[in-house]
């Protein structure tokens, strides 16, 4: 065990932060669940990308900078540190590019990654439909083969970005006949295909970049498969699952929220109670948390171990303390904090409310927190299914 | 950068461990408890033999020469056994006390009598008046304001203080400082005294997350073996996400133990609160395992016959020694919310 950075960690600890600092605009951008917003957020990947920390841990080829996961960490606090844009094209550099990564072929690997790496490309994932939710072995959505093509027939839907972005990847059943989680495959669909629909649906926070999508025998080429015909399945809960969980939830973006809480408490503590101040304290300390069991993880994984359904430990911890510290803060905020960031009298409202939306939906999306317990309890505790 | 155990260390563990499981089974808890001083010399001869008294005792005095990283594991392992034997006061707090001392200050023999398994020590500390084990030890380090004391367990009165874990011993002392007994004061005595706290509460803490290994693991095989409605009650999700909260509480709790060794070992400047946020989070998953795990064993888990009661005890128990869960609480707050606080992404190292 050593819990010190090595003198080449914290060179490039100083080389991000010299970098960010120079780069990260003042002004805060636009959200990116609008179309000026969304934009705004793909010039600023592109410019991440022109001062190569798109994505560190990708190798050079494709963009990277061929950094390991501890790297990544690093940037991550940096990142954070420096208040830099939400990356609009997270479903594809942090959920698909790990699995292309592993499952692509080289053509593959070359078509799809330099592009999502600079966001020329922005993903949306296909794996929700009506009828399949937490359930998601009950996909409907087929694709067919015909010939060179699949012919793709169904609907998707709770898309992230989706009514913005260019492509999608998704599990659709190229088989049928096939029952549950046989027969399903894992593909890259582009949205602007004729017989494909995309509908924008309002969330929560009232914008409507949240999309179903509508396939009405679009023809996919079929070299868009993405690993074996058939066991999509396989392909999307690949060994892939830890790493696409830390990139997309890395521990610094907690950190980051819960030194704004403490701020909050601070600038407001003659307000609050002695409960608010230990929930306060809690937060941060669960942070803290959330940080050191990365650090261990990446470590173990580093070290040749390999990661399983402790995944799942990981999704309910960061989702139910996102939540945890959104409402801490909505409180010491009072009765400013349901007024929107225009009203006259929001002053120091800063982004919870925005925030605490986002919040919301953490124990519902990448697997709802029931489904993560179902696996915690019969996978790591081995009780019957 | 490097969050791991090394092989040895691992490997101690599962020694232990096994050594544990073969010389600590519920029936002999549950012997001692029975016996007059509830203490076994001949469990302690044994565990003097494995070497886990004397662990953190440097090498040329006769003990393992290791590091609170090494012993963070084997106090794992005392919690899963739910051993109660004075391995807290002895082995993590006395025995690197008395080897900070010079044998000037009178650590004179008593680093080879732990080592060697001739001697139990019992340590008061600030956090509260009791003082755990004095009724079997042969050296009683008690504190005085800023002094720290060497005392004759002879020269004291001691009071037991009944609890509800029969495996506790724990006394008020009635003692009178002298000037021969004091081996420690003033900025020197604070400092060792403030070591003793940081390294029993981190002791405390890694048996309390074996303590709730062991809850968890009781609570799901009793969950898998009992059958309610014509199939097991863990294939109920009611049963299952009790279970699984609690295993997300533990295993987020480990790291901050783990992390809190290494800042002890290493002597890093925010050890303290390292330490603070390890026992606040051990005790509170260790009775969040006691809790469900009974709620789990339904009425037989409420008998004094059905074995999970040890584990439960030692919960509540270990969750009180070397500063409650308020206490440590108290002290990460006044450091979180101190105006220098370095907090936010990259100030965790």
């Amino acid at each position: 065990m050593d819990l010190r950075y090595t003198p080449e960690q914290e060179a490039f600890r100083r080389e991000a932060r010299a970098w960010l600092e120079r780069n990260v605009p003042k002004q805060p951008l636009h959200s990116f669940d609008t179309k000026q917003g969304f934009e705004e957020h793909r010039e600023w990947e592109k410019k991440l990308h022109a001062g190569g920390f798109a994505m560190v841990p990708w190798p050079v080829e494709y963009g990277g900078r061929g950094a390991d996961l501890l790297e990544w960490l690093v940037f991550e606090e940096e990142y954070y540190r420096a208040e830099a844009p939400g990356r609009v094209n997270q479903n594809g550099i942090f959920l698909l590019g790990p699995t292309l990564m592993e499952y692509g072929t080289p053509a593959q690997k070359a078509r799809y990654l330099p592009k999502m790496a600079s966001s020329d490309e922005v993903w949306a994932q296909g794996w929700s439909e009506p009828n399949a939710g937490s359930d998601m072995a009950a996909i409907q959505a087929t694709a067919i083969r015909e010939g060179d093509h699949y012919r793709i027939r169904g609907q998707k839907t709770w898309a992230s970005r989706g009514a913005f972005a260019h492509w999608m990847f998704g599990l659709f059943r190229t088989d049928p006949e096939s029952k549950r989680h046989q027969g399903l495959s894992f593909i890259l669909v582009p949205l602007d295909l004729p017989g494909v629909l995309v509908r924008p649906i309002r969330k929560l926070n009232g914008k409507a970049a949240f999309a179903e999508v509508f396939f009405d025998g679009a023809r996919v080429p079929a070299e868009n498969l993405l690993g074996p015909e058939g066991d999509g399945w396989g392909v999307a809960m690949s060994t892939a699952g830890f790493e696409r969980g830390l990139m997309l939830r890395s521990p610094a973006r907690f950190q980051s929220t819960a030194e704004k809480l403490v701020a909050l408490y601070r600038e407001n503590a003659e307000r609050c109670d002695a409960s608010l101040r230990r929930r306060v304290v809690e937060c941060w300390i669960a942070a803290e948390a959330y940080t050191l069991e990365t650090y261990r993880t990446v470590s173990r994984l580093l070290a040749g171990g390999r990661i399983g359904a402790e995944a799942s430990l990981n999704k309910i911890f960061w989702s139910e303390l996102d939540l945890r510290m959104h409402e801490a803060a909505l409180e010491i905020l009072g009765w400013r904090g349901e007024l929107l960031p225009e009203a006259e009298l929001a002053t120091g409202v800063g982004a919870w409310l925005d925030g605490y939306y986002f919040a919301l939906a953490g124990p519902i999306y990448a697997g709802t927190n029931e489904i993560q317990r179902n696996v915690i309890a019969e996978r790591l505790l081995g009780l019957p299914r | 950068m490097q969050f791991i155990f090394s092989e040895d260390q691992l490997a101690l563990q599962e020694t232990v461990r096994d050594f544990l499981a073969g010389e600590c089974p519920p029936e002999r808890i549950r012997a001692l408890w029975e016996s007059e001083s509830g203490r076994s010399a001949e469990l302690w001869g044994k565990l003097a033999e494995l070497g886990i008294p004397g662990l953190l005792v440097p090498e040329d005095r006769g003990g393992m020469g290791q590091s609170e990283i090494d012993a963070v594991l084997i106090h794992e392992e005392i919690g899963r056994a739910g051993l109660a034997e004075p391995l807290v006061s002895t082995a993590a707090v006395a025995a690197p006390l008395l080897a900070e001392l010079g044998d000037a200050e009178r650590a004179g023999p008593w680093l080879e009598r732990i080592a060697g398994g001739e001697a139990i020590v019992a340590v008061g500390n600030e956090a509260s008046p009791i003082v755990a084990d004095a009724h079997v030890a042969r050296l009683l380090l008690l504190s005085h304001g800023d002094e720290v004391h060497a005392v004759d367990p002879a020269d004291v009165e001691s009071v037991a203080q009944p609890a509800t874990d029969p495996a506790q011993k724990l006394f008020r002392i009635g003692w009178k400082p002298r000037e021969s007994t004091c081996i420690a004061a003033g900025k020197r005595g604070r400092a060792l005294q403030a070591a003793a706290l940081d390294r029993g509460a981190l002791a405390c803490a890694a048996q309390l997350l074996g303590v709730g290994d062991q809850l968890l693991a009781m609570a799901s095989s009793y969950a898998v073996a009992r059958k309610q409605f014509g199939k097991p009650i863990g294939s109920f999700q009611a049963v299952k996400h009790q279970l699984a909260t609690v295993k997300v509480q533990i295993e987020y709790a480990r790291p901050m133990v783990h992390r809190a060794a290494w800042s002890v070992a290493e002597a890093i400047p925010g050890r303290s609160v390292h330490v603070s946020m390890a026992k606040l989070a051990a005790a509170e998953a260790a009775a969040q395992a006691a809790r469900t795990a009974l709620q789990v064993h339904g009425a037989i888990g409420y008998t004094w016959e059905q074995d999970l009661h040890i584990w439960m005890r030692r919960a509540w128990s270990l969750g009180n020694a070397w500063g409650t869960i308020s206490f440590h609480r108290d002290r990460v707050t006044d450091a979180v919310l101190a105006p220098d606080a370095r907090l936010g992404p990259g100030t965790t190292f």
